[in-house]
């Protein structure tokens, strides 16, 4: 009898720490009003992994990363064609709508050619502040390149500061680093945990966690992760479907329902390789004297975009090593409908991962909303294959 | 069924340009060039329309262009057929036509020249998109040829001083990727005449480009994007130089005799972004049939709207910059701007955008220069829905109905 209160009681302590990540990831927009009234401070927006975070944590803004609305599409299609990205034009159609009327200014990698007219089009029409290009090299792998990385981190660093009125001093950087590393180090904690316990945290709550680290207080994250990771450690016993283990490959996900639809047709998914996933998460700052040129250099290391260029092969050959370390049967890859840069790279990454014996399931995403009938039939019948 | 003997033209051949003919000699034997240089013993090397093609010239490799090659296929009608066997391949009927059609070719050695020559090696300039970054990593992969990358960071609202310092610090290392791979010196002396002859070549093609200021204009849009062939592959080349003279002194001649590219030329358009290389002859039959002349247009321009920052006595360090501020590498205002200033220029009554399926960089932000056109010259606007080479794209109804309904707010 106390072993079932026990577990009762485990369960409604998880579902009380997971909730917090839910409900941010439901409502960030809500969060960053809530957290800009509480404590005074800046928002500033980003639309890609590669936005450096770290420099807008040391200059005590909020990073807000913007997912794109699912809400319908109106005042975005007055300045971008139908065959731009849902993801962009979801973007564009929420600043538009002035649900990011809380953000101060924006800051824009440069990845694709669509996020890239997108910041024109933003800097033209959206009124969302002070406007940042970070015109970052395209490729990672030469010495002029990562030196141009440093420069341009350098830069932002400067504009930031101009930005916002305020110096980012070195110990504002050190903590940065200390909360950034924090956070990926936990994260990947949270990854190994699922990976090694498959069933024990569900997707979507991966999900939530994952998004709620690209919008919540960085401080207060870390926070919650930890206690989320401490709670996941007490209760390792729970293990499911560990014979159709899967692994996730792709671009942007902003469907939760997609970890449910897997989860529901049998499939288990151990690991990831998303934008809002893995990626953002790889690659540790090195505590140096020159912490700028440290935070730089990290971006030139870490999991690459398709978007960016580090040799003819080096992401199949990733996900090949990826796939196999972690034992999976199977790679569901999806994308937003015309995102050139994964849809130019699926066709080899596909035949990589079938020449190592591991089938692919390609999952086109047309809208920010799913047909689900017909996709979960596709990965029931995936699944089943395996 | 009768047959009735067509009556010579006498008007319609007045108004023929001449050098056609010359031109596609040339690029005849450019293309057998091309395709024997196994046999020749000489190095090909497949580079982006946008790519700094002078250093292979100096170093004697024979520059091969996919994106002409893609314009071939569009114009021949072999676009969709190609794309289709790339879509067999797994990839996205989404992605650029020139790319799809490209991948496809190499594979069946298809279109109408029976495939580009094989690369010894790839040269990828993103300075006019992304997606050639990756159209060239599946060649290299296919081909297991040496990709290099001139990364050319975008100029959204300026030209940086450490983007000036990488793509200098890049073209060196373009310099030794030469070396390597053609086993031997690089002759800068040989890249300062090449890269003169390249900016002559420049100056000439808006020399002929500018024949149209003149009205009626000698040469229509659609006349540009069939003579742009040259300066996009044989830059650097006397035989680009001696063409153009050739060729601007034809305009020169038809613009004293009054010949001009429209009969009755009576109203004066820009075009935006690439032809529909399937449905060039259409489109310009049908302007022509409300007397409408495409004067001028954002895409042929592009081949020399950087000459304003090469020097020609200090051209590989200026090379930097020219190859990094062209038209597509800068911000949608900065382009609307350019558009302005061509409006300007050749004095138009309209603009004629097409908004191309395949070129996110070109399209995307259009609409927004169309606004600001209206706003700062109160000009009409046309937008054309399509894609440059693949016709399932192109609904031609629908686009002569906008183009007759344009024509009408026009004439009004």
């Amino acid at each position: 009898m106390s072993g079932y209160i026990e577990r009762e009681k485990a369960k409604t302590m998880f579902a009380d720490i997971i909730k917090r990540f839910h409900d941010i990831s439901v409502d960030p927009e809500g969060y960053a009003r809530e957290w800009k009234k509480k404590t005074g401070g800046k928002v500033i927006g980003t639309l890609c992994s590669y936005a450096p975070e770290e420099l807008i944590f040391a200059a005590g803004a909020l990073g807000f990363r913007i997912f794109g609305s699912i809400a319908a599409i109106s005042r975005a299609d007055a300045h971008l064609q139908a065959y731009s990205c849902s993801l962009v034009r979801g973007a564009l159609e929420d600043a538009l709508a002035h649900r990011l009327d809380f953000i101060d200014g924006m800051v824009f990698p440069h990845t694709c050619d669509s996020i890239q007219r997108l910041s024109d089009i933003w800097r033209l029409n959206a009124g969302t502040g002070f406007h940042l290009d970070v015109v970052m090299p395209v490729k990672v792998d030469t010495d002029s390149a990562r030196e141009y990385m440093v420069a341009v981190i350098q830069k932002c660093k400067i504009e930031l500061e101009q930005a916002l009125g305020r110096s980012i001093t070195d110990a504002d950087l050190e903590r940065a680093v200390l909360i950034y590393n924090g956070i990926r180090k936990k994260m990947a904690a949270l990854y190994t945990l699922r990976k090694d316990h498959p069933g024990l945290i569900p997707g979507s709550d991966l999900h939530a966690v994952v998004r709620a680290s690209m919008v919540m207080d960085r401080n207060a994250f870390l926070q919650a992760l930890t206690g989320l990771v401490e709670d996941l450690e007490k209760r390792t016993g729970a293990v499911a479907g560990e014979d159709k283990r899967l692994l996730l490959a792709g671009g942007v996900c902003n469907l939760p329902d997609l970890y449910g639809l897997i989860e529901g047709a049998g499939g288990t998914v151990v690991w990831d390789d998303l934008c809002t996933g893995t990626r953002q998460l790889t690659g540790s700052i090195d505590i140096s004297r020159d912490l700028t040129g440290a935070i730089a250099r990290r971006y030139t290391k870490r999991a690459i975009c398709p978007a960016k260029h580090r040799g003819i092969k080096a992401r199949g050959d990733e996900l090949v090593r990826m796939a196999k370390s972690v034992k999976v049967r199977g790679v569901i890859y999806f994308y937003l409908k015309f995102c050139d840069p994964h849809a130019f790279d699926y066709p080899y990454l596909k035949q990589m991962l079938e020449a190592e014996g591991i089938p692919t399931l390609l999952v086109e995403l047309e809208d920010q909303v799913l047909s689900k009938g017909q996709l979960q039939t596709r990965c029931e019948a995936f699944i089943e294959m395996l | 069924m009768t047959i009735t003997e067509k009556p010579v033209d006498t008007e319609k051949e007045k108004r023929k340009i001449k050098s056609v003919k010359k031109m596609k000699e040339i690029m005849t034997h450019y293309y057998i060039d091309a395709k024997t240089a196994d046999q020749t013993g000489k190095k090909v090397a497949w580079i982006t329309s946008g790519g700094p093609v002078e250093p292979l010239i100096a170093m004697d490799v024979i520059p091969v262009y996919p994106e002409n090659h893609g314009a071939m296929i569009g114009a021949s009608k072999m676009g969709a057929d190609l794309c289709e066997n790339a879509e067999a391949m797994g990839y996205s009927g989404d992605l650029c036509t020139y790319a799809l059609a490209d991948i496809a070719c190499s594979t069946v050695n298809g279109g109408p020249i029976g495939g580009l020559p094989r690369p010894d090696m790839l040269v990828c300039c993103n300075n006019i998109c992304g997606t050639v970054l990756k159209w060239y990593e599946v060649q290299a992969r296919y081909y297991n040829a040496p990709l290099f990358i001139l990364d050319t960071p975008f100029c959204h609202t300026e030209f940086s001083e450490e983007a000036r310092q990488y793509v200098r610090r890049q073209l060196d290392e373009y310099l030794a990727f030469l070396e390597t791979n053609c086993g031997r010196k690089f002759d800068q002396d040989h890249l300062a005449e090449v890269g003169r002859l390249s900016m002559e070549g420049q100056r000439l093609w808006q020399a002929v480009l500018d024949t149209a200021i003149n009205k009626p204009a000698p040469m229509s849009a659609f006349d540009a994007f069939f003579h742009l062939a040259l300066i996009v592959t044989l830059r650097g080349t006397k035989t680009a130089i001696d063409y153009y003279t050739e060729l601007l002194d034809e305009m020169k001649t038809r613009v004293a005799g009054g010949i001009s590219a429209v009969p009755n030329e009576k109203y004066r358009l820009l075009w935006d972004n690439l032809p529909v290389w399937y449905r060039t002859r259409w489109l310009s039959d049908k302007f022509a049939s409300h007397s409408a002349c495409l004067v001028a247009d954002t895409y042929t321009s592009a081949w020399c709207g950087s000459l304003k920052y090469m020097d020609e006595t200090d051209f590989l360090n200026s090379m930097a910059e020219g190859y990094s501020r062209i038209y597509l590498n800068i911000g949608t205002d900065k382009m609307a701007d350019m558009v302005l200033g061509m409006i300007d220029k050749y004095d138009v009554h309209g603009l004629v955008m097409h908004s191309n399926r395949s070129c996110k960089p070109y399209s995307l932000g259009q609409y927004d220069i169309q606004r600001i056109v209206q706003e700062k010259r109160g000009l009409p606007t046309l937008i054309i829905e399509a894609d440059m080479i693949d016709a399932r794209s192109f609904s031609e109804s629908q686009v002569e109905t906008r183009i007759d309904a344009f024509m009408e707010v026009l004439k009004a």
